[in-house]
């Protein structure tokens, strides 16, 4: 059996636009040990000449869908893998990729309890394949995710989340919109703050559990938040992506 | 994304170094407690603070901001300077 650090081709079994500038690939694994929401791989691209970049990126998808596993990428437009990826990658490709990768950043349905979910942009990958482990696992925890994306064309899986916060076991979303609003409309608007995480919060309870994902900005600012209100840093679990050029 | 990027800004966590950590330790190590050198606290791995784009990664601690570890990989190998890592703490699988 392959070890989860052994590089394997993975072929690419379909692409799917979530925004202008972010794309999600479905990858399938000849030798998937399976996942838990909230890990990553490592994707390795190699030219001719040699030269190759390795860049990490979360697993979108629920470990339900293995040996699939999605992953969902934001164009960088000066970056060197994502721009290949967008541009380049068509269904049918192979891609070097290993893991699953880490066990920090993680959640399972078998952790009860109510949960808060903090994501900026396209932090909001890992949040995701929790999100759709817990549908798909049946969980009832109650669960609220609050997801900070500049404006109404950037938020990424909206369609999919509204859905999921229709189904009544217990998931909602907020959504806040820092840079552009559409016309009436009634979420935030403004960056993450102690106000909006407290009422966000609120109906979970100060017990919940909290995964943040975003630029390490929003993560700081999230985290030290949830402190000031009262929750136990260890409570809190934290994933900083920045500009890496990827 | 903004161009006047800050030092700051470029921080990731240990998350970011995780796969190459694993190679190297033949597990995963973002769930390790590891005890700073420099002022005592005890972190996972997972939530050091990373800086990965100087020619080699370098994690410090999420409380005091020491140096705990430095990466550099060249064509030929992989050296860990790791002074300012006290302990780790593997759990035995299992146990």
């Amino acid at each position: 059996m392959a070890r989860p650090l052994d590089w394997q081709l993975a072929t690419v079994a379909g692409v799917h636009d979530e925004t202008d500038a972010v794309r999600s690939f479905s990858l399938t694994l000849p030798a998937w040990t399976g996942h838990r929401p909230g890990q990553h791989v490592d994707l390795r691209l190699t030219s001719e000449d040699g030269y190759s970049v390795e860049r990490s990126y979360s697993i979108a998808s629920e470990p339900e869908r293995a040996p699939e596993v999605d992953i969902t990428v934001e164009r960088i437009p000066d970056g060197e893998v994502s721009p290949f990826l967008h541009d380049v990658v068509v269904p049918g490709d192979r891609l070097e990729v290993r893991g699953p990768i880490g066990g920090y950043f993680v959640w399972e349905a078998s952790q009860p309890g109510p949960l808060l979910l903090v994501g900026g942009g396209s932090g909001v990958v890992p949040l995701m394949a929790m999100i759709r482990h817990r549908a798909r696992a049946g969980a009832m925890n109650p669960t609220r995710l609050l997801l900070s994306s500049r404006g109404p064309g950037e938020i990424i899986y909206r369609e999919e989340l509204d859905r999921l916060s229709a189904t009544q076991d217990g998931f909602q979303v907020a959504h806040t919109l820092t840079r552009e609003q559409p016309p009436g409309w009634s979420g935030y608007a403004r960056r993450i703050d102690e106000a909006m995480l407290s009422e966000v919060l609120d109906p979970l309870g100060r017990e919940a559990r909290v995964y943040i994902c975003g630029p390490t900005a929003l993560v700081e600012s999230a985290a030290n938040a949830l402190v000031r209100i009262g929750l136990a840093p260890s409570q809190i679990r934290t994933e900083r992506f920045g500009p890496t050029g990827t | 994304m903004a161009t006047d990027v800050t030092t700051h800004d470029l921080m990731l966590d240990g998350n970011a170094v995780a796969g190459l950590l694993a190679d190297l330790f033949g597990a995963d190590v973002t769930v390790v407690p590891a005890k700073c050198a420099t002022c005592g606290e005890v972190n996972a791995m997972g939530a050091l603070h990373a800086y990965v784009r100087a020619p080699g990664s370098v994690l410090r601690c999420p409380i005091c901001g020491a140096v705990m570890m430095r990466i550099v990989q060249t064509d030929r190998a992989t050296r860990i300077e790791m002074r300012g890592i006290a302990y780790f703490r593997f759990e035995r699988s299992g146990g």
